[in-house]
Formats: C-alpha cells, sequence, structure tokens
C-alpha cells in the first residue's frame, strides 16, 4: 500500500512544519496589513492543506487513480467559488436596471384600448 | 488471525486492488465532503464581502488563542493517525492501538475546547436568536449573521469529529480484536484518510473565522 513508502521520520517532518505554519499565520495575525492579512493566512492555509494531502493522505505516493479524485474534488469547489464570485463581484459594475419589467414605450399600443 | 486471502471479497483480484478500491472510494466520498462544507464557505465569503466591518466585529469577540490551541491539537491528531496507519503496515498492534486511543484522547480535548469557546459565547449573548446581544458600532443583524455562519461551520465540523471519534473507536476495538495485520489493514488507512479530511477542513475554518484584521 501506498503507507508502505514513507518513513516515520517524514511524518514528523511534515507535522513540525504545519506547527511552523501556525505560529506564521498567529504571528502575521498581531500585524495590521489589512486585506492582505486575509490573503497571508488563506496562502498560509492552503500551503498546511497539501502537506496534509500529500503526506499524511499519501497522494503523493499514490495511484494516478487517487491523484485524480482528490484534485477533482478541490477543482469542483474552485469552480463552485469562481462562478458565483464573478457574480456577486461584479454586480455593481453594470448599470443598475430595476428588472425586466417592460417599461411604458416598450408595451403594445393595442393593449392599451 | 486469518491468513491474508481470507481478507480478499471474492470481487477483487487481491489485496492490493482491493485497498486501491477502498481508498478510492474514500476519496470520492471526501469529495462530496468538500463540496458539503464548500456551500458554507461560500455563504459565508459573499457576506462577508457584503458585511466586512460587521463580520470583523463579530470575528473579534471569537477567542483566537482557544482556535489556534484547538488547530494545535488537531495537527498533532492528524501526525498520531499518521503513525497509526504506520504502525498498523508494520504489523505493529500496540503501537497501533496507543496511537488510536492517543487521537481519542486528542479529539475529546479538541471537543472540550470548542465546547468552553461555545460557553463563553453563550455567557456574552452570541447566540443568533432572541437573545442575541451586540452593543458595537457594527450592525447588530450582521454581526449576528457572521454568527449564525460561525457556529453553523464550528457545528458541522463538530459533528465530524464526533463521528470521526466513533470510527477511530471502532478501530480501535478491531485492532484489540486482533482484526488487522501487516497485510491486511485498509479499515485503518481509510479512516485516517477521514480523520486528515476533517483536520483539513478545520485548516481552512481557523483562519476564516478567526483571523479577520488583526487583535
Amino acid at each position: 500500500m501506498a503507507a508502505a513508502l514513507v518513513p516515520r521520520k517524514t511524518y514528523v517532518s511534515v507535522f513540525v512544519s504545519l506547527m511552523v505554519l501556525l505560529a506564521l499565520t498567529v504571528g502575521v495575525d498581531l500585524f495590521d496589513l489589512g486585506a492582505w492579512n486575509t490573503v497571508i493566512s488563506l496562502a498560509i492555509a492552503v500551503a498546511k492543506a497539501i502537506l496534509v494531502v500529500l503526506f499524511f493522505m499519501h497522494v503523493r505516493y499514490s495511484e494516478r487513480l487517487i491523484w485524480i479524485a482528490a484534485v477533482a474534488g478541490f477543482f469542483w469547489l474552485a469552480i463552485l467559488l469562481a462562478l458565483t464570485m464573478s457574480d456577486y463581484g461584479t454586480r455593481g459594475s453594470l448599470p443598475a436596471r430595476t428588472g425586466w419589467t417592460l417599461s411604458a414605450t416598450e408595451v403594445s399600443p393595442t393593449s392599451g384600448g | 488471525m486469518a491468513d491474508e486471502s481470507s481478507m480478499v471479497a471474492h470481487q477483487f483480484e487481491g489485496m492490493r486492488q482491493q485497498e486501491e478500491s477502498a481508498t478510492l472510494g474514500m476519496w470520492v466520498f471526501l469529495a462530496t465532503e468538500i463540496m458539503f462544507f464548500g456551500g458554507l464557505i461560500l455563504g459565508y465569503t459573499v457576506y462577508r464581502l457584503k458585511y466586512a466591518e460587521a463580520f470583523a466585529a463579530g470575528s473579534h469577540h471569537l477567542k483566537m488563542a482557544l482556535g489556534a490551541l484547538n488547530t494545535a491539537v488537531l495537527l498533532t491528531s492528524s501526525l498520531t493517525v499518521a503513525l497509526a496507519v504506520h504502525a498498523a503496515h508494520r504489523g505493529r498492534r500496540r503501537a497501533l492501538l496507543t496511537f488510536l486511543l492517543l487521537t481519542v484522547v486528542l479529539g475529546l480535548a479538541f471537543l472540550g475546547i470548542k465546547a468552553t469557546e461555545y460557553y463563553l459565547e453563550y455567557a456574552e449573548g452570541l447566540i443568533p436568536g432572541r437573545g442575541f446581544s451586540y452593543a458595537g458600532p457594527a450592525p447588530p443583524a450582521e454581526v449576528q449573521l457572521f454568527f449564525v455562519f460561525y457556529f453553523a461551520m464550528t457545528g458541522l465540523h463538530a459533528t465530524h469529529m464526533i463521528v470521526g471519534l466513533a470510527v477511530m473507536l471502532v478501530m480501535a476495538v478491531l485492532t484489540w480484536r486482533g482484526r488487522f495485520s501487516g497485510a491486511y489493514y485498509s479499515p485503518v488507512e481509510v479512516s485516517g484518510l477521514y480523520w486528515h479530511f476533517v483536520d483539513i477542513v478545520w485548516i481552512f475554518l481557523f483562519p476564516l473565522l478567526y483571523l479577520i484584521g488583526h487583535h
């Protein structure tokens, strides 16, 4: 099995790296960097997640099929986030409209009476 | 102890194919779990961008030190799970049992710390509902929405922790009964994948909920 190849000291090194990253993210939080606080803390979270997936979850040592299944989950999450945020993020970019109701000039004169 | 061939179900060619199928099955389930938590994270993100100041105000009421401590506890539990799988592969039953039970202890510690946080938030009147009280510059309704997301996301995560604890206890019992060997330990490996996933969810919840702006 995949785990066969992983020496115990690899797990310990990964654990130490995770704890260093945790200390780093808490440390960065002490400083006011504006929007960069969020960017840095999420970048550190992604780094931690990659370490866990590759080493603790053995994806680095697994068959391609497992690799595809793992990537597919995160890829679909990326689609969900990207498409939704491209909607909410651009709502102010277009001129405001009241909706799809027809204005008075667009109504056919024959329907008036 | 049963011999290796008796542990392979009839539809598989051999142990290796059975192990790969079990691992793939768990990853497919985890993909659905990613989308499950992903929906909440998406909703949270939309409203955090919309009510940025209120969400920051709400976040500053969370106990950042306890959240960081809990992150450390969970990361440590992932190490004990990885070492449990390692011990299982080597056929070291006593070490496997020890690491499984250590994982259970760390999982219980996480839930204990989380419960403490919930109590402190209850005492401050931060539970959404009629008793919700927030006196600050941000609109209370928007701050309350932050706490709706906070309790939904951490509550769903805690539910997964409880399931993970039950799974680890079952693994411990099966280990104690001598069910696993160096040749057959897929259930331990697959349970480990689930535990690591729940850890990853917390890795993201911690910065999203606790680390808004600086403290």
